[in-house]
């Protein structure tokens, strides 16, 4: 069946049954890799993308909820790497094997476009449901921080 | 200068000739839509010549380097090129990296000598011929240069990219072609430390820009015009077969393609071989993965159904009354000492099967055609997935080729190239002749994943002069499936049967009991299992003779320099004390892997309730060198977070033969607000001997902790998951 679908700005018809989860549209049908898998089942976030600005795992969310709303993966952060997450991610060095990192780096944003400046138990509850098995958990509560300052920097 | 402007051009045609003919990196695949490595810079030079196999010179004075290694986060394709650049010496913005063909390399004389990425050993044990590598390169750049210029080599300095005598200056490029057909007389030895000017710098990982916007690839992402998916199933009782399927209930579904079975191989059932299950292939992952979970399958569980955690720990104390085979002995009858009586101590300990969990489920992507095999697959050896496939499908090592992307993690796990996945995928791809991508379901990973193994084990001392232990014992009973050497005996009792403490009397004896559950290596083998036992076993000994845990190993370690190096260190900096209130602690704990000395000093709050809580961690390691403080905190930091992982919250289920909790809901790690920020600190002994990084964060860290909560609760945990046990105090 044919579902229009619009994934970082641009319109894609894909033709999937309806209760596909959106991860594997990403994936399979229209060719963005950067969102991953890692349970099928919503407990581990590497699959994490927004669906109008807000995070959600797509693993276990039909594409048939997403139509008419606006999809965004890692790919549609920045083209140039300039999203102040991504900078942060690369002072501090965060991504070890990177796998869990677009989900972790969507559910950041996700919380910064939400809250202007998080306390460490506001990030620590916001990306509670991103599992990194390379444990790079500090440097990114760190890069989270320090994201802060630079989205406040460009704004000021 | 006439005759150098001739080089140049001459070098700029040849090079361009070898562009041409096809340099070696083999992405070419044709008809790939997306199954190339990642983007900039991990292309292949357009321009450069070689000069060994380990480096081109582009004409703009572009270093790319080959990395043989694989990149799991750990480093390697940042530490190689670090130390062939040093080496080379040449601007480090120059420099890129890309993965080694290794094609060529099995095909060619194997030049890049070693090729597998585990152990903590790219830097630890391959430096010197990695650094050579880089070191004969330059003398041949300037041995052509001297040919030029007509002077003596040892007249010509290589500096930055620039080959100087006199008045003469030009660029690598340059020479490039012409040095690689210099003849060295004699191969330069390599730099001692006090002459690097790039290791020991903190680099950043060059790879790092490349995984924060989802271009990195993984073996996951590989595309392919014309691919199809599969999604398999096999025995959940390891080598239980198939009794029957309905596939007629299924076939009908949109987008189904075929059902293909898979045997183990008889004579062949080895920790990493196939297992009896089948594949359903269709147009995408997800229709493949729908059917398959629809289609009714029955299995033959075999004889091995009735194997679960009980059966194993009854087996373990049975063994405990029965002397196994000697790992280490010192002194003499260390046991009829203990049994005689006096003061003496004993305790069990024990820690479950752990399993991997890589982030990136295992998968394989197999292109089989008449004419030649791609192949991409996580695999910690790059080379691993062509033997295999060689091996499986009987085909020419010469057709196959391997195609490195990065790895969604691995740690010990993908040690053997993946192997069973990337058969898989070899037989759906040469039965269809289509490329195929076989993904495991998280639940199909951590089934058929080869788990560490478990351990329980028994210790027992007696105190003599001064309340320390005059004798000491330990038996370890061990569960590993048969036939495996790396991971078996030898880890057992790791860090215990080679624990560094002076005590005159020692006898270590394992058990190691064959299952039918495959294991295998796992980020700090032994050590991690053991660290827990043996460190928490220390301070029990310590405490019993009101030693300070700190002075004790200090005093039980004199004379050894690297393990003096960490607790002089920790006393320094960790302001290690006993007398905190009641529900708090702090707990040190020092362990030796992969021969670096690591010890780590945890701060623990544990409520009434029996809340845990990690306050602080500090990892203090002696690696021997460093040549990168920033990648060598990630580790450590990443090391520690693995093992309290399973300390705190891991363990597999085992029933009926097969592990029941296979994914994240069931099988537990450690999340965001419980891992605490860890300062890391480096004691180095820089006399002689390198130690590994990837791995030795992890041993003591669960130790410490556990030894924290003690002294915040009284409370002695012996077995993990900790998060199991009651803390709670009044
Ligand atoms: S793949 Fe979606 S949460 Fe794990
Ligand atoms: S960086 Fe490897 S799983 Fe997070």
């Amino acid at each position: 069946m044919a579902i229009s679908l619009r994934v970082n700005g641009t319109a894609y018809e894909v033709d999937v049954e309806p209760e596909t989860p959106i991860l594997w549209v990403l994936r399979d049908s229209i060719g963005l890799t950067g969102t991953k898998f890692g349970c099928g089942i919503a407990q581990c976030g590497v699959c994490t993308i927004h669906l109008d600005g807000r995070p959600i795992r797509s693993c276990i969310t039909p594409v048939s909820s997403a139509v008419g709303r606006q999809i965004t993966t890692i790919e549609g952060l920045s083209n140039d790497n300039s999203h102040p997450v991504q900078q942060a991610w690369i002072e501090h060095s965060t991504p070890q094997c990177g796998y869990c990192q677009s989900g972790q780096i969507m559910s950041a944003a996700a919380l910064l476009s939400q809250t202007d400046n998080p306390s460490d138990s506001e990030i620590d509850s916001a990306m509670s449901g991103n599992l990194c098995r390379c444990g790079t958990y500090p440097r990114i509560r760190a890069a989270i921080h320090r994201a802060v300052e630079i989205y406040d920097a460009s704004k000021s | 200068m006439n005759m150098q402007t001739k080089i140049s051009r001459r070098t700029m045609i040849r090079t361009m000739a070898g562009a041409g003919g096809g340099m070696i990196l083999g992405f070419h695949l044709p008809g790939a839509s997306a199954g190339v490595v990642a983007p900039e810079p991990w292309t292949t030079p357009t321009d450069g010549a070689e000069i060994n196999a380990w480096l081109t010179i582009d004409l703009d004075g572009t270093v790319t380097i080959r990395v043989p290694h694989t990149e799991q986060g750990q480093g390697a394709l940042t530490s190689v090129p670090t130390m062939i650049a040093e080496e080379l010496d040449v601007p480090w913005e120059n420099v890129r990296a890309v993965f080694a063909d290794m094609n060529r390399h099995l095909n060619q004389g194997q030049e890049y000598k070693v090729t597998t990425t585990h152990g903590s050993q790219v830097v630890r044990l391959q430096h010197p011929h990695i650094m050579q590598a880089g070191a004969s390169a330059r003398e041949r750049l300037k041995a052509a240069a001297a040919i030029v210029w007509n002077v003596d080599p040892s007249q010509v300095t290589a500096k930055q990219g620039v080959l100087s005598s006199g008045s003469n200056q030009a660029s690598y490029a340059d020479f490039v072609t012409a040095a690689a057909e210099v003849q060295l007389a004699q191969e330069p030895t390599i730099k001692t430390p006090d002459q690097w000017w790039l290791m020991g710098k903190p680099l950043p990982r060059m790879e790092i820009p490349h995984k924060v916007n989802g271009s990195a690839q993984y073996s996951i992402d590989t595309r392919l015009d014309g691919m199809v998916y599969a999604a398999v199933k096999c025995c959940p009782v390891p080598w239980g077969k198939v009794k029957s399927y309905d596939f007629d209930a299924v076939r009908n579904r949109p987008g189904i393609i075929d059902l293909v079975e898979f045997h183990a191989l008889e004579g062949k059932t080895f920790t990493s071989d196939m297992q009896n299950g089948v594949a359903i292939v269709a147009d995408s992952w997800y229709r493949a993965k729908t059917a398959l979970d629809l289609m009714p399958i029955e299995w033959d569980y075999g004889p091995n159904a009735n194997v679960s955690n009980e059966t194993q720990a009854a087996e373990a104390q049975r063994l405990f009354g029965v002397e196994g085979d000697v790992s280490n002995e010192i002194g003499s009858d260390a046991l009829g000492r203990i049994n005689q009586g006096g003061n003496t101590l004993s305790a069990q300990y024990h820690r479950p099967y752990e399993t991997h969990a890589r982030m990136e489920p295992i998968n394989a992507t197999v292109s089989v055609t008449d004419e030649r095999i791609d192949v991409w697959s996580p695999t910690q050896d790059q080379a691993a997935p062509l033997r295999i496939i060689s091996d499986h499908l009987g085909r020419d090592t010469k057709e196959i080729f391997v195609h490195t992307a990065f790895l969604g993690g691995a740690f010990g796990g993908n040690g053997g190239g993946a192997t069973a996945v990337t058969k898989q995928a070899a037989e759906i791809s040469n039965r269809l002749r289509r490329p195929v991508k076989v993904i495991w379901t998280r639940e199909e990973d951590i089934t058929h994943d080869k788990q560490r193994p478990p351990v329980y084990t028994e210790l027992k001392a007696s105190l003599g002069e001064r309340g320390l232990p005059e004798a000491f014992f330990s038996r370890a009973v061990w569960f590993t499936h048969e036939g495996v050497a790396n991971h078996g005996p030898a880890t057992a009792d790791y860090s215990i049967g080679t624990m560094p403490y002076l005590v005159p009397n020692r006898r270590h004896e394992r058990h190691n009991v064959a299952t039918h559950l495959p294991t295998a290596t796992h980020r700090g083998p032994g050590a991690n299992q053991n660290g827990f036992i043996i460190e928490q076993f220390v301070d029990e000994m310590a405490l019993a003779a009101d030693w300070d845990p700190l002075e004790w190993r200090l005093e039980m370690t004199k004379g050894l320099e690297p393990w003096q190096r960490v607790l002089l260190k920790m006393k320094e900096v960790c302001g290690f004390r006993t007398d905190l209130p009641k529900g708090q602690g702090m707990g040190i704990a020092v362990v030796e892997d992969h021969n670096s000395y690591c010890g780590a000093c945890a701060t623990v709050s544990v409520s009434q309730r029996g809340q845990l809580t990690i306050d602080k961690l500090d990892i203090i390691i002696n690696s021997g060198y460093l040549i990168n403080e920033l990648n060598a905190s990630e580790q450590l930091e990443g090391a520690a977070c693995w093992e309290l992982s399973h300390a705190l919250y891991g363990g597999l289920d085992l029933e009926n033969g097969q592990f029941t909790n296979t994914n994240f809901d069931s099988y537990h790690l450690m999340r965001m607000p419980q891992m605490p920020s860890a300062n890391c600190y480096f004691a180095l002994s820089e006399d002689g001997w390198w130690g590994g990084m990837g791995e030795p964060g992890g041993p003591p860290t669960p130790a410490a902790v556990a030894n924290a909560i003690y002294f915040a609760t009284g409370k002695r945990v012996r077995s993990t998951p900790i998060n199991q046990h009651d803390l709670s105090w009044s």
